[in-house]
């Protein structure tokens, strides 16, 4: 008894302290420090730096700031990001949820794991391969626009635009959206949804007033997945947009590509970091906060 | 005889092992994470720093064969890229150094390239025009050797227009070109076409009042552009219809396209064209520069020339003149596509008129001032 409970129980003054079950995170927390919080606090050092010559040299001056900041484009490029990714998210949480709607609800078990194998399936492709896959269907003389032309209608310009880059935001987030949607409304109490229906409640006020409260969390973290991959993704708006306006992502890529302006592309990088916290921090709170009501349960 | 069931010891053991296991990984994962990449030639590799491409079989293969070498190709689009990554990587990383001509003086500035003894290079052979191209030399000093040259002006869809509409620039902004514009995503042949459009007779070399002319030009432009497009992409969107027309580009890319069934070509219009040239520098700490100045002597040689002009996907000019005349004996149709006959109109022809200026980096603006006023137009 007394071997179980030494092996099992906290840290006991005979055995000095727990140390070694601390070890256990401690690979998490390096990683994490080592490749994201070291990383960040260098990219916001590299703001203030400067580049002479295309060579970068550590420095502490604003001008970098001053600079993007001050930039039309910038704004322009930001505003932009901004609504693509907030249409993107939009549509995708609309179009997803009832897809996941009928997997968690109405189809039988074996329907349900097939149609989690098929939306895990893009996933074997590289993403680039499907986005270039794309160019193929949309261009003006791709598949669609064919399609198009055997009926006497278009061409219609579907690249080169907010269009193609969204079609390359869903390509990326859709899939993803509805296997978080699937999820969470898998773990939606039954019985809640039974009380509704023996309390007349129709389906459509059901889905309404006990599935999707049930399910806030689960969707407004999909939501938040949709978000985040559409704001920072870089292939779609430059291999499908055009760069046409450029998004914040594609920006940045212009920005070393074009001077090796490392400090100016981290402002652009880390506009963006704060953008999507602050997001993602609202977006947390809605999904996690109690509405007036729930403290009288 | 040691005691397995004795608790104690086993717990520190599983700590030792723990701990020995964890130290070891990391260290390892150090060790691999810092060794160097690039091979030498030592080990059979030349390392290349160039445009995509010019690693190709056919491009560099006999040369790998006769040294029993490998050409390993770092690729880049562009030459703020290619500085880039010549200034950030590690001395010794790259051997040979393929650039275009206006950046040669900045990787000479930078310590990048080395001095090169012309006596190695065929020069007899290149055109007199080549034979001392003044941006690869510094007084009598010699720094890269060019080894090839195109023209870029206007290149357009031949099912939608002809050249006989396509004298000026202005068919960019006619109402029939509207969202069939493209770029390809480099500011400065792209700007330099439009600094010619607005008769700048040296495009580059503009005061401030001509380059507030300049913005507002690309500004003007910018509602009839279809998209900014990377190296690949500019192909693609050429080839599929997506674009009809594209200041700044040329033959080395539409030739290649034309080849392959796709109606497009290149026309140079009556404001004039952009020469572009390539040229070889040997890096500074490159790991075997005899082998470098032998690459570059090859690539230089008659035989490397022809392989130069008929690059995979990127067939263009050479400058060395008995590269032109094997070009004729053993390749007449390719000599023919790449107007490079001796015995008819060619590209020297073009040349000699006057109607090309070469490209050069910004006199009077800063390289940033050009980039911000591209990034500007492409927001409109």
């Amino acid at each position: 008894m007394s071997m179980q409970s030494e092996s099992r129980g906290p840290p006991t003054g005979s055995r000095g302290p727990y140390w070694f079950g601390l070890l256990w995170p401690a690979p998490s927390v390096s990683w994490q420090t080592a490749f994201f919080i070291a990383p960040l606090c260098l990219l916001v050092a590299i703001t203030f730096w400067k580049v002479a010559n295309f060579q970068l040299s550590a420095d502490f001056t604003t001008a970098n700031w001053v600079s993007m900041f001050t930039a039309g484009y910038f704004w322009d490029a930001f505003l932009y990001t901004l609504f693509l990714a907030a249409v993107t998210t939009v549509l995708i949480s609309i179009i997803a949820f009832p897809c996941a709607y009928a997997l968690a609800f109405k189809v039988s078990p074996a329907i349900r794991r097939l149609g989690v194998f098929f939306l895990l399936t893009p996933f074997f492709t590289s993403f680039i391969v499907r986005v270039y896959s794309w160019q193929v269907i949309l261009s003006n003389d791709g598949i669609l626009n064919s399609g198009f032309a055997a009926v006497g209608l278009g061409p219609f310009d579907m690249l080169n635009n907010s269009f193609s880059t969204i079609v390359g935001f869903f390509t990326l987030a859709f899939p993803l959206v509805i296997l978080l949607h699937l999820l969470s409304l898998s773990n939606v109490d039954r019985s809640l949804i039974e009380a509704a229906h023996n309390l007349r409640c129709g389906r459509v006020m059901t889905v309404f007033l006990i599935i999707i409260p049930a399910a806030r969390v689960g969707l407004t973290l999909a939501a938040c997945f949709a978000f985040l991959l559409s704001f920072g993704e870089y292939l779609s708006p430059s291999l499908l947009g055009g760069s046409r306006p450029p998004t914040l992502s594609v920006l940045l890529v212009d920005t070393v590509k074009s001077g090796n302006h490392w400090p100016k592309a981290s402002v652009i990088a880390i506009t963006m970091i704060v953008t999507l916290t602050l997001i993602l921090f609202a977006a947390v709170k809605f999904a996690y906060h109690k509405s007036p009501g729930a403290d009288r349960d | 005889m040691k005691n397995l069931g004795d608790k104690s010891n086993r717990k520190g053991i599983v700590r030792r092992d723990v701990l020995k296991g964890g130290a070891a990984v990391a260290a390892a994962a150090t060790t691999s994470m810092f060794l160097p990449r690039y091979g030498s030639a030592q080990d059979g590799v030349l390392n290349l720093l160039a445009w995509p491409g010019w690693g190709h079989p056919d491009t560099v293969g006999p040369f790998e064969a006769k040294h029993g070498v490998k050409v390993q190709v770092k690729e880049y689009a562009g030459g703020e890229p290619m500085l880039a990554l010549a200034n950030s990587s590690p001395i010794g990383t790259f051997d040979v150094i393929l650039t275009d001509a206006e950046y040669v003086q900045m990787l000479r500035a930078g310590n990048l390239i080395v001095e090169l003894d012309p006596n190695d290079y065929p020069f007899e052979d290149y055109w007199p025009n080549y034979q001392r191209f003044p941006l690869h030399w510094d007084g009598d000093t010699l720094f890269s050797v060019m080894v090839r040259f195109g023209y870029l002006g206007l290149s357009y869809n031949m099912e939608q227009y002809t050249p006989k509409q396509l004298t000026s620039y202005s068919v960019l902004w006619e109402e029939g070109a509207a969202g069939k514009v493209g770029f390809f995503d480099w500011y400065l042949p792209s700007m330099g076409c439009l600094s010619l459009y607005n008769g700048n007779k040296s495009p580059f070399d503009i005061d401030e009042e001509a380059f507030g002319k300049l913005r507002e030009t690309m500004n003007s432009l910018a509602p009839q552009v279809a998209g900014y497009y990377s190296y690949a992409n500019t192909y693609s969107s050429l080839a599929n219809g997506q674009v009809w027309l594209i200041p700044g580009i040329g033959e080395w890319l539409t030739l290649g396209l034309r080849k392959d069934g796709v109606p497009v070509n290149t026309h140079i219009p009556d404001e004039g064209g952009i020469q572009w040239t390539e040229s070889f520098s040997i890096a500074r700490g490159a790991r075997s520069p005899e082998l470098a100045n032998e690459f570059i002597k090859w690539m230089a040689s008659p035989e490397g020339q022809v392989r130069c002009a008929l690059r995979p996907g990127n067939e263009t000019g050479i400058a060395s003149k008995k590269g032109w005349e094997k070009l004729n004996a053993d390749h007449p149709v390719e000599a023919e596509w790449l107007r490079m006959r001796l015995d008819k109109r060619n590209m020297m022809d073009e040349w000699n008129e006057g109607k090309i200026v070469i490209r050069r980096l910004p006199f009077q603006q800063t390289i940033e001032d050009w980039t911000q006023a591209w990034a500007e137009m492409k927001s409109v």
